[in-house]
């Protein structure tokens, strides 16, 4: 962020839109969150005064910051000021246990921890014997609340002297942070089918386009009031804060749609026009319509990713939400966004997630790298600024995504997805590659749950499958061969689960076998399983 | 069993799979403390439904009503269950 030669603001890193929304209209309302509203004034003051602090705490340029927070204000102005210390900030979704907490901060190599008191359960196991943190800022701290030798400070994003880092120079020391376009602005962690989640690494210059090419397409401007329910450890939860600092628009913070009558009254009272979410909270929404109507006409655009859009909700949320457009959408971490449907054509094309986003390209191969024929099955690939710059520290598993692109030198996202693209170019979801189960919006991968399965000295084997659920897309369910000296049970195992991941990952139910059908090869056969599972469930429900 | 211990057995065992009281405090918000997600809420609901024979309406789902056992107990007092 260089400005003191020229009266222009540069925009070329994600973090100068926050500068930029700042000296056009600083006293605008940035963030809103229960009875608090937050200005850019706000923002970027409190952004460079915890960026300065973090300096303190030694992060150079390229240093990780964790931010292990829910949606709230302080999450996003430490998003801001790690990216102003020049660091790359990785935001951790507040479900996430202590073992994996762990894991990522070790694996990320943070320096600084930025978190909460009410997380002290979780986060002082985590950072028991961490060699890389220097320091831990802590939102309503309190001396000795999290029981560690590692230097612990307050930070609540509403402390004094804000107009100091303003000061020329305090804003020539954020000057000597010289990031470029190219560097990392990001680690976003996503599940990954070997049961440890991989970092996925996002520049400057790619976020940044991103994010203007999604402002693009949804017709966004800076008029827009987005109402934020997913969390933003989620990239779709994150791209609505980074849209909303770079068009210098409002957004509004709901920590989650738990009491969906609460988000419906939110919803009223604060006339969002932007509300994006994921098919099991639109099933909700249409269960409680079914029940009594609810109409929300503030709202002009609604998206959905994370898992299709069932086609029969279409005319409900058009009911719900009468003056929205409706934007179908696919994508994955590892690019952010793949494609989105012109809201115009939802009826027309049905079960089609659309076109590539503005700026970037979709092709479709097959096994051997060969184009495929229109309407025929072939992998997805994805080419643009927005792909990833690799996981980090797994460059076997980088290579497996990022492939050679046709110009010397260039890399394409292989998503290893496989999609038809009609005649038109309109692309339609067939399958994934892997076995990654999608509930309730998260990805869960069944090796990392199969691995905590395992931990449990009774369970002999344990095999997870994800088997088709009306309002979750996918429920997860465990087929568990037990050591028959011991008597688990259901609760035990749910018990178990329960305190060793993230609630969405918890199998809905648990299958006991005596023995696990295989392959001739001595793989577990999935397929089989799954039927069994659906058997059972049926069975269940009647 | 009175009304707060019925609930109390409900968090601790199903939510909480605990038996350490201490693990509860009546006054902590179940979101806050991530006791219970927003799958926990609708779980929630059908307990209290089966349990007291009532019926929670939709906007009767809220916060105030249902995220923490005091809050619980007063809702159902409320209800005329006591």
């Amino acid at each position: 962020m260089i400005v003191s030669n020229t009266k222009q603001v540069i925009n070329r890193l994600l973090s100068d839109s926050l500068r930029c929304s700042y000296q056009n209209k600083p006293d605008k309302i940035a963030v809103i969150e229960a009875d608090e509203s937050y200005t850019y004034s706000d923002l970027y003051l409190q952004s460079t005064q915890l960026a300065h602090r973090l300096i303190e705490r030694g992060v150079i340029k390229g240093d990780r910051v964790a931010i292990f927070l829910d949606n709230s204000w302080q999450a996003i102005v430490s998003i801001y000021a790690t990216m102003y210390a020049g660091g790359v900030f990785v935001v951790i979704n507040p479900q996430t246990k202590a073992g994996k907490l762990q894991y990522i901060l070790e694996d990320c190599e943070s320096k600084v921890l930025i978190t909460a008191r009410k997380y002290k359960k979780v986060v002082s196991p985590a950072i028991k014997n961490n060699s890389f943190l220097n320091g831990i800022v802590i939102k309503n701290f309190e001396q000795g609340c999290f029981s560690t030798d590692i230097p612990c400070e307050a930070f609540d994003g509403s402390e004094q002297n804000t107009a100091e880092p303003n000061t020329p120079k305090k804003r020539a020391q954020l000057d000597l942070v010289r990031v470029i376009p190219t560097d990392l602005a990001a680690l976003i962690y996503t599940s990954g089918s070997t049961g440890f989640p991989k970092g996925v690494m996002q520049t400057h210059q790619s976020m940044f386009f991103t994010a203007w090419s999604l402002i693009e397409y949804l017709r966004m401007d800076e008029n827009d009031r987005i109402f934020l329910v997913l969390p933003i450890a989620f990239d779709y939860g994150l791209y609505q804060v980074l849209i909303s600092v770079n068009l210098g628009a409002t957004i509004i913070l709901e920590q989650s749609f738990a009491y969906p009558a609460k988000i419906y009254t939110r919803i009223e009272e604060t006339q969002p026009t932007v509300f994006p979410a994921v098919p099991t909270m639109y099933a909700h929404m249409i269960a409680a319509y079914q029940r009594e109507p609810i109409s929300f006409p503030s709202i002009k655009t609604i998206t959905n990713t994370a898992a299709a859009l069932h086609v029969d909700s279409v005319p409900w949320l058009h009911k719900i939400f009468p003056n929205a457009l409706i934007f179908k959408m696919y994508g994955l971490t590892e690019c952010k966004r793949v494609c989105y449907l012109e809201p115009e054509l939802i009826d027309e094309k049905t079960s089609s997630v659309g076109k590539a986003i503005p700026g970037t390209e979709t092709f479709l191969l097959s096994e051997d790298g060969k184009p495929v024929a229109a309407n025929e099955p072939g992998i997805l690939h994805v080419r643009g600024p927005h792909v990833m710059a690799g996981y980090w520290h797994q460059p076997e598993r980088t290579e497996k995504m990022l492939i050679d692109g046709i110009l010397p030198g260039e890399k394409v996202l292989c998503t290893h997805d496989i999609f038809k693209m009609d005649d038109e170019g309109y692309l339609y979801f067939v399958s994934r590659s892997d076995d990654i189960i999608k509930s309730k919006g998260e990805k869960v991968s069944p090796t990392e749950v199969e691995n905590i399965l395992l931990k449990l000295d009774a369970v002999l084997e344990a095999a997870v499958v994800g088997i088709a659920d009306e309002t979750s897309g996918q429920s997860i369910v465990a087929f568990i061969v037990q050591d028959e000296k011991n008597n688990l049970n259901s609760k035990k195992i749910r018990m178990h689960c329960s305190n060793n991941m993230e609630s969405f990952m918890v199998p809905s139910f648990i299958i006991f076998i005596d023995e696990m059908p295989k392959s001739p090869n001595g793989k577990i056969d999935k397929k089989l399983l799954v039927t069994k599972a659906e058997t059972a469930n049926a069975n269940r429900r009647s | 069993m009175s009304v707060i211990n019925k609930i109390r057995k409900e968090i601790l065992e199903n939510y909480l799979f605990s038996e350490d009281e201490s693990e509860l405090n009546n006054d902590e918000s179940f979101l806050e403390y991530g006791i219970i997600d927003s799958t926990g809420v609708l779980e929630l609901i059908f307990f209290l439904e089966e349990e007291f024979s009532i019926e929670v309406k939709d906007r009767e789902m809220i916060p105030e009503n249902l995220d923490s056992v005091t809050n619980l107990v007063n809702y159902l007092k409320a209800k005329g269950i006591e």
